[in-house]
């Protein structure tokens, strides 16, 4: 498979490039810091991967993502998946305080998710299909307090993806959606950890196996769909007032 | 930016316990910023990994564990320096590669193994892994990156290894690795009757055998002081190996804290006595390098059956020129002690490492688990540290918890003047500091 891959530098992307990388994919890594990139590729190919380079991408630079995506495909001679789980993550309390953070945080998760998507359904769908792998979060399911902001970015970037599905997927663009729970990551260092926290290896051999099988919909670890089924039927209410 | 939240930190042997804000990070260049100390994945047993003072940020390596460069023509690995050794071994094995020293677990990061300067049952012919470390990258304290080797900044390249994480940050690690036969081991073992016979039986044994260890009844007294087990391996020819490669398995984990009487005289009593009938079972076999290496790693945790109260173990080297006499000093005030030691593992060490403050020197180690139980623990390794101070021998760091600085100084005097020097010249502020530091070599807590 030949995939790209936006923000695999790090966290669950990282260990979802190392999977795809011993089976012996192709791959071509998207990110902001070259000499990141460049540690994260020599990883890869020592792991296995066909081919392993780089192009620059900002998250917070809509304008390059177009030029990102062609050198990408122009390096690895051919486009099956695109990943993307380059985005930012802020405390509900940080982004209540510091407007600017929030504003990087909603365009970079939101806007700029979707501003790259359009860039690659483009592209997948011009060379007849491929796979769309975007990471969500189950932050996106139900509204919750301790995550209003964050979970509200995630919601609308599930939306988007539910409706990309709905769309095109008669057209050969298969979307995945990845709901993951709690990963013991760089992102979430520091925060308390709930119940189902799971490793980032672990979470994606999971995320490996939906894009194999084009699940629209993955949550990782699986108990969280159990778990988001329930709490998305909770009564308002009761929500309000658990504060969890 | 990378953040750290406070919260609570341990070594291997679960107290002390200490707040510290850990930060974190996949880019460990990132994580160093500002922090006091570099923390691998914690394996050291007292207060090595933790902050000088409650509180302080601790870098967490654990997450950094890129592979870097490999030359299969030279065995030349770089690293990040939170890659563990059971990482690394799974990837490597296959390739027809192994970590030339080992230590008891795997466990540990590569920054940890080069902190502590690692040694292993091929002590007495492979020396730690300092001797296969081509190269360092660093952060100093003062924010400098910087490559060091035996040739550029040698001091410092020393002072790193066994250096306890005092000297700089590692961030990288460029080792030459060993090309192995086959990813199996070819294991026999022997009983052993009494002291005297170990330490015969060991030397002996060293000379044919890569790999060699005893474990000992440290419940056995008078005639059957040093009774035990002398394991023995080396890498299999591919003619013996199993085809396929050697699997992880399942690894149960101790699911909660045992009650502290759980390790008592009767229990320890009863894992020895499985421990000798099972090596007079299978005498030969072919085991995976892990059984070999880190036959505890079996069980993940197993931390928790000492108990909340948690454990410390006791390393002391004692130098070949004192002699069978104090090694068996040193097993007489074990044994007379109160406490019930539960496995103890004797080895003959090979020449010393390079390390400025490297634990390994030719002789005879021990390592004992004790159980922490205050005072009666202090004054059991106080003795045990007499008994070593008399031979001219030193403790290993990464185990201790409890030695007290007079008597580091009095094994060690000499080295720990010179390590000082190279911290003074690299870190004068002191920067970078541990809870070990300020116990044992007088930082500012």
């Amino acid at each position: 498979m030949k995939v790209a891959l936006f923000g695999a530098t790090r966290g669950i992307g990282r260990a979802l490039a190392r999977e795809l990388a011993a089976r012996g994919d192709a791959l071509c890594l998207l990110g902001r810091d070259e000499a990141e990139l460049m540690r994260s590729c020599a990883d890869l190919s020592l792991r296995g991967a066909a081919a392993g380079s780089f192009a620059h991408c900002d998250l917070l630079e809509p304008l390059g993502f177009e030029p990102a995506l062609a050198r990408a495909e122009e390096q690895l001679g051919g486009l099956d998946a695109v990943i993307v789980s380059a985005g930012l993550f802020g405390t509900q309390a940080e982004l209540e305080r510091d407007a600017g953070q929030l504003e990087r945080l909603l365009d970079a998760d939101f806007v700029h998710t979707i501003g790259f998507c359009e860039v690659a359904r483009r592209r997948l769908l011009a060379r007849g299909g491929g796979t769309l792998c975007v990471l969500s979060s189950v932050a996106g399911d139900r509204a919750r307090a301790p995550v209003a902001l964050y979970g509200a970015a995630k919601a609308g970037l599930s939306h988007y993806l539910e409706g990309l599905d709905h769309g095109y997927r008669s057209q050969g663009l298969r979307t995945v959606c990845v709901k993951p729970g709690f990963v013991r990551t760089g992102m979430t260092a520091g925060l308390p950890e709930p119940p189902f926290a799971a490793d980032p290896e672990r979470v994606a051999r999971r995320i490996v196996k939906a894009i194999d099988r084009g699940w629209p919909v993955v949550y990782v670890p699986p108990i969280w769909r159990a778990v988001m089924a329930l709490v998305r039927r909770l009564p308002r209410a009761l929500l309000r007032r658990l504060r969890f | 930016m990378a953040h750290g939240v406070v919260s609570k930190v341990a070594g291997w042997g679960r107290v002390p316990v200490c707040d510290a804000e850990e930060v974190l990070d996949e880019d460990l260049r990132a994580a160093v910023r500002g922090a006091r100390l570099t923390r691998g994945l914690g394996r050291s047993y007292g207060d090595a990994s933790l902050p000088p003072h409650p509180g302080a940020r601790v870098a967490a390596s654990r997450r950094a564990d890129r592979l870097l460069a490999f030359d299969a023509s030279t065995g030349v690995l770089r690293a990040e320096a939170g890659l563990s050794l059971a990482r690394l071994s799974e990837w490597l094995l296959p390739r027809g590669f192994a970590v030339p020293v080992v230590p008891g677990t795997c466990y540990v990061t590569l920054g940890g193994m080069v902190a502590a300067d690692v040694h292993g049952r091929n002590h007495h012919t492979a020396g730690t892994i300092g001797a296969y470390l081509r190269s360092l990258r660093l952060a100093l304290a003062d924010g400098r990156e910087l490559e060091v080797s035996a040739v550029h900044e040698p001091e410092l390249f020393r002072a790193t290894q066994g250096g306890m994480g005092l000297t700089a940050h590692i961030l990288e690690v460029e080792l030459a690795l060993k090309r192995i036969p086959s990813p199996w081991i070819w294991q026999e073992t022997e009983p052993l009757r009494d002291l005297d016979q170990l330490l015969e039986r060991l030397q002996a044994a060293s000379a044919e055998w890569p790999f060699t260890v005893s474990v000992v009844d440290a419940l056995a007294g008078g005639a059957a002081l040093g009774r035990g087990v002398l394991i023995k391996g080396r890498w299999a020819e591919p003619d013996e190996a199993p085809a396929q490669l050697p699997r992880s398995g399942f690894q149960p984990r101790v699911p909660f804290d045992l009650p502290d009487w759980a390790l008592n005289r009767s229990s320890a009593r009863l894992v020895n006595a499985l421990y000798r009938a099972r090596s007079r079972l299978a005498s030969q076999a072919i085991v995976a390098p892990r059984a070999h290496f880190q036959p505890l790693d079996i069980l993940r945790d197993w931390n928790r059956g000492y108990g909340k109260r948690g454990f410390t173990q006791y390393q002391a080297v004692i130098p070949r020129e004192a002699g069978a006499r104090a090694v068996r000093r040193l097993f007489e005030t074990l044994v007379a002690s109160a406490e019930p030691p539960f496995l103890c593992v004797v080895k003959d060490f090979g020449a010393a490492g390079t390390g400025l403050l490297s634990f390994p020197r030719p002789g005879t180690t021990a390592s004992i688990d004790l159980p922490l139980r205050g005072e009666r623990t202090q004054a059991l390794v106080d003795a045990l540290n007499r008994c070593v101070i008399d031979a001219g021998g030193r403790v290993y760091l990464a185990k201790d918890a409890l030695t007290r600085r007079e008597h580091l100084e009095a094994m060690d005097g000499e080295r720990l003047r010179a390590f000082d020097a190279v911290r003074r010249r690299y870190d004068p502020e002191r920067r970078l500091s541990s809870r070990l530091a300020v116990r044992l070599l007088g930082d500012p807590a």
